[in-house]
């Protein structure tokens, strides 16, 4: 008789605070449906967190998929590649969702998607090699953070990391990409997780979702019963946001507590989102870099809304206008989910590597309520995952108070948005959290 | 594109909590008390009631307007204020001590501080206290129930926490006119409008709390607090207890006074020290103070510390480790 193993793990750490949000997953259930390839893509050089690329590629010049457009020899960055075939149309100043301008190369397309010869399935012996190979691939964090996974992954070996922890959290209202990816691409994660396990020595692994999605819970049991490896778990979380957090995902998942101004790495874990996950399997085995990604097209603006596999750079426009375009005038455009996401003026802008889903609003989803004076009921010290006092914050970051912004730890602050949610009255939080921050920032810039 | 989208920082969802739902929560905990103020004392319950919450509407709309600042009236923290205070009126008192009152808690006590959730103490229980202070035989004049504004001769009474008061060391042989705990329960006896009918009151602290309007830290640890210490001034008479529990101001003061956000810690360990503080207090006025009562003066004067406590009980962040530890944290690992 084979000994009985928990078939669901549950959360090990309890979290405090965090808000119940409308799961709103209306796209749980479409799968992802690969979008023609469009006229052209702009690639912006700066997508994420990093050093910017430079483009080394002209105008005029040929290019193919998967080939390498924008490079630097920074560490904290990635190289970007060309995600159409296609002439390179032009190279300089391109604005992008939240209104950066930097530079960018637009490639216009000859609809063949030629794919670029020099793709080969990267070479890897060691752990050095693998690090360098997914630098290669140009991954980022798909989950929306959008930070160089290789940096991630690149931890001193000596650091006493053991436990990789897969995040399919999903807490975000609307999207249901990565929801996708674990009920499509089941396979691939497992694949990707015993990729980066061989490579990196993690000793235990937890894929955790968030119990609002049992069917991705029972394909991952089920995945892991065949593979037969059961240092790899699957826990079912606790569906509140911001469960899907890196520090609350680390707590759940391990009970370890990431103190602040640290990373996940200092209490010898690893929090990779599940899409990337999957992405390092199939880029090992095809050697095909990151050019593509899916994303959550939804909102009451939005006529059919689709889950989308789209090239990188591809236009939000385009996007919207194949998703039968708006079904009423929109009032709010989302990059990314409606608790962190960015309310975007342009939707000539490109897609990024970490954007996962584009909202639009039309109705009064985004209503911002009256904005009245606090009336200190603390609803937002009750809410803050990260046991901050948000309304005394905001008096401190009124009077540029930095002693006291300090003594509050207001660098703590992940910006989840849960105080500014639960407010009731209305107060925008989240921007005075910002504020806070940018005087802490002056004064020790002063010094 | 000419269309206009808003841009605004995240989130883009709010909880459909507001304000004014929060005021409406707290005028609707309040009716049935009020109501059973209606049938107790009548007309002049119902006389007293418009009078102070007319004029503390028409106080803040004034002050607003004087002080050239938005109007804040849609809030509705102005009728709270009021129904609170009549509430804690005697039925006999004068209509126009009561406007002062109002006045008194619209004007000096929020709006001078800089209106709602800038008060430092709580209006009406601050507006009760100066009413006490300035028309001491007016404010203590209290009458049986059904004898004032339906019959023409009010029948004077004394309250039941002025009869306890004899009850030294729990011995209620030793009181006098005491009513009994049925009388307590339903508010057939004198007091204050809003605070005789134990039912009515729990009913509405119980709506808020079911509509967690109100957090449990504050009226448990309040309550709690004078129980314990009323158990052993009452040398363990249950009896006693019972009538310190659901005499006076208690229920009134630790469900709908001391919860006031305002002037009360907005963290949870703040919360209980401030609700200990409340019924430390409360005990020690009621069993060595000359007065029979001491739920106002309590809730104010932990009001005042409400800073202090905020500051000494500000929570560490997630995953915080004090900086001592983690030297020596630092120095046992090197070791």
């Amino acid at each position: 008789m084979k000994k009985s193993i928990p078939k669901v793990l549950s959360a090990i750490g309890k979290g405090r605070g965090g808000v119940n949000v409308a799961h709103n997953k209306n796209t749980a259930e479409l799968p992802v449906e690969r979008m023609p390839v469009p006229q052209s893509v702009v690639l912006p050089m700066q997508q994420h967190i990093g050093a910017p690329c430079s483009p080394t590629v002209k105008v005029g010049e040929t290019v193919s998929v998967g080939q390498v457009i924008g490079d630097t020899d920074k560490f904290v960055s990635t190289p970007i590649h060309a995600t159409i075939s296609g002439v390179v149309k032009a190279v300089g100043d391109v604005k992008l969702a939240n209104g950066i301008i930097t530079k960018g190369v637009t490639i216009e397309s000859d609809g063949e998607m030629r794919l670029y010869e020099g793709i080969t399935p990267p070479v890897i012996e060691n752990r050095q090699d693998f690090i360098k190979a997914v630098r290669a691939s140009g991954l980022v964090g798909l989950g929306g953070a959008g930070f160089p996974t290789h940096v991630k992954l690149a931890f001193p070996e000596d650091k006493g990391v053991d436990t990789l922890v897969v995040n399919a959290a999903e807490c975000e209202p609307f999207i249901t990409v990565d929801y996708r990816e674990c009920v499509e691409n089941t396979k691939n994660v497992m694949n990707g997780v015993m990729l980066l396990k061989k490579y990196l020595g993690f000793e235990s692994v937890i894929i955790a979702v968030e119990d609002n999605k049992p069917k991705a819970i029972e394909l991952f049991d089920k995945y892991i019963r065949e593979s037969g490896d059961f240092s790899i778990r699957i826990m079912a979380l606790k569906s509140k946001y911001p469960q899907g957090a890196e520090k609350m995902m680390v707590l759940s998942a391990t009970g370890r507590r990431v103190p602040p101004g640290k990373l996940p790495a200092d209490v010898g874990c690893v929090v990779m989102n599940v899409a990337s996950v999957a992405f390092i399997a199939r880029y090992i085995e095809t050697g095909k870099p990151l050019i593509s990604r899916s994303i959550t097209v939804d909102g009451s603006a939005i006529k059919e809304p689709k889950n989308l596999r789209v090239p990188i750079g591809i236009r939000i426009q385009d996007i919207i206008d194949y998703c039968g375009g708006f079904k009423e005038e929109p009032r709010k455009i989302i990059s990314g989910g409606p608790m962190m996401g960015i309310a975007i003026c342009d939707t000539e802008a490109p897609i990024c590597k970490q954007n996962n889903a584009i909202l639009a609003f039309a109705d009064r989803k985004d209503a911002i309520k009256p904005e009245r004076a606090c009336i200190r009921c603390g609803r937002c010290v009750e809410v803050c995952p990260m046991g901050l006092m948000p309304t005394l914050i905001e008096r401190f970051a009124k009077i540029k108070d930095a002693e006291g912004l300090q003594k509050s730890h207001t660098m703590v602050c992940m910006e989840c948005g849960s105080c500014a949610y639960s407010c009731p009255s209305g107060r925008p939080l989240v921007q005075y959290m910002r504020l806070a921050k940018q005087v802490l920032r002056e004064e020790s810039a002063k010094q | 594109m000419t269309k206009k989208l808003t841009v605004s920082p995240s989130p883009h969802v709010r909880s459909s909590e507001t304000t004014t739902g929060i005021m409406l929560d707290v005028i609707i905990s309040l009716v049935p008390a009020f109501v059973m103020s209606v049938v107790y004392f009548g007309t002049k319950a119902l006389a007293l009631t418009a009078v102070t919450v007319s004029t503390a509407v028409l106080a803040e709309y004034l002050s607003r307007k004087a002080m050239k600042r938005p109007g804040t009236l849609g809030d509705l923290s102005a009728v709270v204020t009021g129904l609170i205070l009549a509430l804690n009126l005697p039925s006999t008192l004068p209509l126009w001590m009561a406007a002062v009152g109002s006045v008194i808690a619209i004007v000096v006590v929020k709006q001078m501080f800089g209106g709602l959730g800038q008060n430092f103490v709580n209006p009406a229980m601050t507006a009760r206290i100066i009413l006490m202070v300035s028309f001491p035989t007016a404010m203590a004049k209290w009458v049986s129930p059904f004898t004032s504004g339906w019959a023409a001769d009010a029948v004077t009474t004394a309250t039941p926490m002025a009869s306890l008061a004899a009850a030294k060391g729990g011995d209620l042989s030793l009181t006098q006119n005491l009513p009994s705990l049925t009388q307590m329960l339903i508010g057939n006896h004198g007091g204050s409008m809003g605070e005789v009918c134990s039912l009515a009151l729990l009913a509405g602290a119980l709506y808020l709390l079911l509509r967690r309007v109100i957090s449990p830290a504050i009226p448990f640890s309040f309550i709690g607090t004078v129980a314990v210490c009323m158990l052993i001034a009452g040398k363990g008479n249950l009896q006693f207890l019972a009538y310190e529990i659901l005499g006076g101001g208690l229920l009134l003061g630790a469900f709908f006074m001391a919860t006031d956000y305002a002037t009360s810690p907005i963290n949870l360990k703040g919360r209980i020290i401030f609700g200990i503080g409340c019924g430390l207090i409360t005990s020690v006025i009621r069993i060595f103070g000359s007065l029979p009562e001491g739920v106002s003066f309590s809730i104010i004067l932990m009001n005042i510390l409400v800073p202090h406590i905020e500051h000494l009980t500000r929570a560490k962040p997630f995953g915080f480790v004090e900086e001592k530890k983690e030297k020596q944290e630092k120095e046992a690992a090197k070791a």
